[in-house]
């Protein structure tokens, strides 16, 4: 799919206006480019201003200085009307909606296509149908939105905004009360809607984990450094994550592709492992007992040697090898636990 | 328990008429049914002083408390959308209170019933809707300032004391016949609107009802909160100043010939939304409308009841409907939809 840049921003200052004039700048200068078929992940510490750009980018709070056009256009000559058409959002605010059925709610997204007094036509139930199915909400179509759980609450909100059927949509931390799985069934829709119906995608997160596995371009916000874009490998490969979020010695490990805060005093402790699934895990451990594992080749006193999850021995130099039928044993030879 | 509202409608049009009718054939004078009927056909020269009754006295308060019904209903429902707060309402707000002390300032000053029989009725109108503006200006300024929901509803409170205090001191200084008209006009009765101020009454209640109709799909974005309704395309800003604009001129329109009647406004909403298990206004709204004018009815009716000794204020009836509704809304409040 050809695509095209459907929201940019040149010189950005975005804040809140206090006062005649005045305002609190949140960040200056911010230039970035949203394209259609892309999902793009924002990510950044907490504070940095994430709600603030997205509540700009969705046209609730105007700009304190620079351009900021959506697809093609000003923004600031973009009508409401228009821009409802334009821009769906899933915003993080408390909604006191609970008297509405999901199906009500969701049919709210028709909102900018509907008459004077909000009757749906036959397309309009299709599609707020179609919208609640595709969200994974439809079981609760009938149910009222007080009766939701957090989750289920965010994918009506989902559904919503689907039914608004938008080309860009802009979600502030939709995963953040979902469990695992519908985090990540979450995540892959956002990804299914930016490839297959060519929407810009633009969401909000902190779960670097699925924002690397899924996300086409990651902008990586922070107080210091302003906003950098790219994708998530060579934001990986550059650093960028790490001057992003990293502080107080938590850093990225880039092999495993998380945030780590590796212990500056660690004994090396090598590893041998049947396969590498057992040597992941091995690592796991030892970093956990603050130890580091040895880079390959590196002499160390200590070696830890895996054979399967049932049989594996601690080996110290200069002290007989204690034999281990788990990793719950394992660490406790490391700790020194079951040596007396 | 809920009704669906297709069949709560026509249920609830059936009690308005049964109850109009109840109005005009009920009264502290004894008249026959059959000459009632009679009077009422265009009949019934024989005994003027019933036809006079029925006629110039039961015909325009039933009308009356119809209006009054709705009227107070429809700004409860509005004033709680608007404000996201199931327990907002024109006399909670205070609204009824600016709008009293409007009508003290007009009717103290003009010294007694003679302005208000003179034409007078006009200046006591713009007095009260002159109060209510300033109260609801208040409110809306706080609730720029106070997030939470309960603050401003004890601001609102607070408000309407010190509007509450100002009437006593206005009292504390007036003639004994102004504070007598005033005192008897601080009861509540709906035998204020004689037959020539009739057409005015229902001009300005029909005007504030019809802004309320026309709302009904902004309304439902609202439930929302303010940014998804922004997003969905409504001039929130517009439209919540022409919503309580429609409150001021209905609670106040109200309030200067009928006196300050408390609970209808708060508790009619909630008695729709438990009856009809509906929180969208396209089906909501008509239901509180009809709702309102069936309780103010029944009011009406409940106040004649003493016969020929006198009548029942209103304000010792509408607590006693609607205070244990209110109750049993905030205590179960966990379990009803709309409130979560």
């Amino acid at each position: 799919m050809e695509q095209r840049r459907v929201v940019s921003g040149e010189g950005l200052a975005v804040g809140y206006r206090t006062g005649r004039g005045g305002g609190r700048r949140v960040h200056e200068n911010l230039s970035f480019e949203l394209r259609s078929g892309e999902l793009t992940c924002l990510m950044g510490p907490n504070g940095a201003g994430k709600s603030t750009l997205l509540r700009t980018l969705g046209g609730s709070q105007p700009p304190l200085a620079g351009e900021l056009s959506i697809d093609g256009r000003p923004m600031a000559e973009c009508g409401q009307r228009r821009l409802s058409r334009l821009v769906g959002v899933v915003l993080t605010d408390r909604v006191h909606a609970g008297g509405l059925r999901v199906r009500e709610l969701v049919a709210l997204g028709r909102y900018p296509y509907t008459g004077f007094f909000g009757g749906l036509d036959r397309d309009d139930r299709r599609i707020v149908d179609a919208s609640m199915r595709e969200a994974g909400i439809e079981a609760k179509a009938e149910c009222y939105v007080s009766e939701l759980s957090d989750g289920e609450r965010q994918k009506a909100m989902i559904a919503k905004v689907l039914a608004q059927q938008c080309p860009i949509i802009l979600l502030d931390e939709p995963s953040a009360f979902l469990d695992v799985a519908s985090r990540i069934e979450v995540m892959h829709l956002l990804h299914d809607l930016a490839r297959n119906r060519g929407c810009a995608v633009l969401m909000s997160t902190h779960d670097v984990g699925s924002a690397l596995h899924l996300a086409d371009r990651l902008w990586l916000l922070s107080p210091q450094e302003g906003l950098c874009c790219g994708t998530p490998e060579d934001m990986v490969a550059d650093g960028s994550l790490d001057r992003v979020f990293g502080r107080n010695g938590i850093v990225f490990d880039r092999r495993v592709g998380e945030f780590r805060r590796p212990c500056a005093s660690a004994e090396a402790v090598s590893v041998t492992a049947d396969g590498e699934e057992l040597a992941f895990w091995t690592e796991n451990l030892l970093l956990r007992c603050g130890r580091q594992p040895a880079e390959r080749g590196e002499q160390t006193r200590t070696g830890v040697v895996v054979r399967s999850c049932r049989d594996m021995e601690l080996r110290r130099e200069g002290s007989p090898a204690v034999h281990c039928a788990s990793f719950a044993e394992l660490a406790d030879a490391l700790n020194g636990k079951n040596d007396g | 328990m809920s009704v669906s509202p297709a069949r709560y409608i026509p249920a609830a049009a059936c009690a308005v008429v049964l109850l109009f009718a109840a109005n005009l054939f009920w009264g502290s004078v004894d008249i026959p049914a059959a000459s009632v009927f009679d009077i009422l056909c265009g009949g019934g020269e024989d005994r003027p002083s019933w036809s006079f009754i029925v006629l110039e006295s039961r015909l325009p308060q039933a009308l009356t408390a119809l209006l009054v019904g709705a009227s107070l209903a429809a700004a409860g429902l509005m004033l709680q959308t608007v404000f996201a707060n199931p327990l907002a309402g024109p006399s909670i707000l205070g609204v009824e209170a600016g709008a009293s002390l409007g009508v003290a300032l007009v009717m103290l000053s003009l010294g007694g019933t003679g302005g208000l029989f003179f034409g007078g009725y006009l200046a006591v109108v713009a007095g009260a809707f002159a109060g209510a503006a300033v109260v609801l200006g208040i409110v809306i300024f706080f609730s720029t300032l106070v997030r939470s929901n309960v603050m401003l509803l004890i601001i609102g409170l607070m408000v309407g004391y010190a509007a509450s205090s100002v009437i006593s001191l206005l009292n504390f200084f007036a003639t004994a016949e102004g504070v007598h008209s005033y005192t008897l006009w601080g009861m509540g009765d709906f035998s204020g609107v004689s037959l020539r101020q009739m057409p005015f009454f229902c001009a300005a209640l029909g005007a504030g009802l019809l802004i309320a109709a026309l709302s009904v799909k902004p309304l439902d974005a609202l439930l929302l909160g303010e940014r998804y309704a922004g997003n969905l395309g409504v001039r929130v800003r517009r439209v919540r100043l022409l919503l309580l604009g429609s409150t001021g001129i209905l609670t106040a329109t109200v309030t200067a010939f009928c006196g300050p009647i408390t609970f209808l406004g708060l508790a009619v909403p909630h008695l729709s939304r438990l009856l009809t298990g509906s929180a969208r206004h396209t089906t909501l709204l008509p239901v509180t409308l009809l709702t309102g004018s069936a309780a103010a009815l029944l009011c009406n009716l409940i106040s004649v009841l003493p016969g020929s000794t006198g009548m029942i204020p209103l304000n010792a009836i509408t607590p006693m409907l609607g205070a244990p509704v209110i109750i049993y809304v905030i205590v179960n409040q966990r379990k009803i939809q709309y409130f979560n």
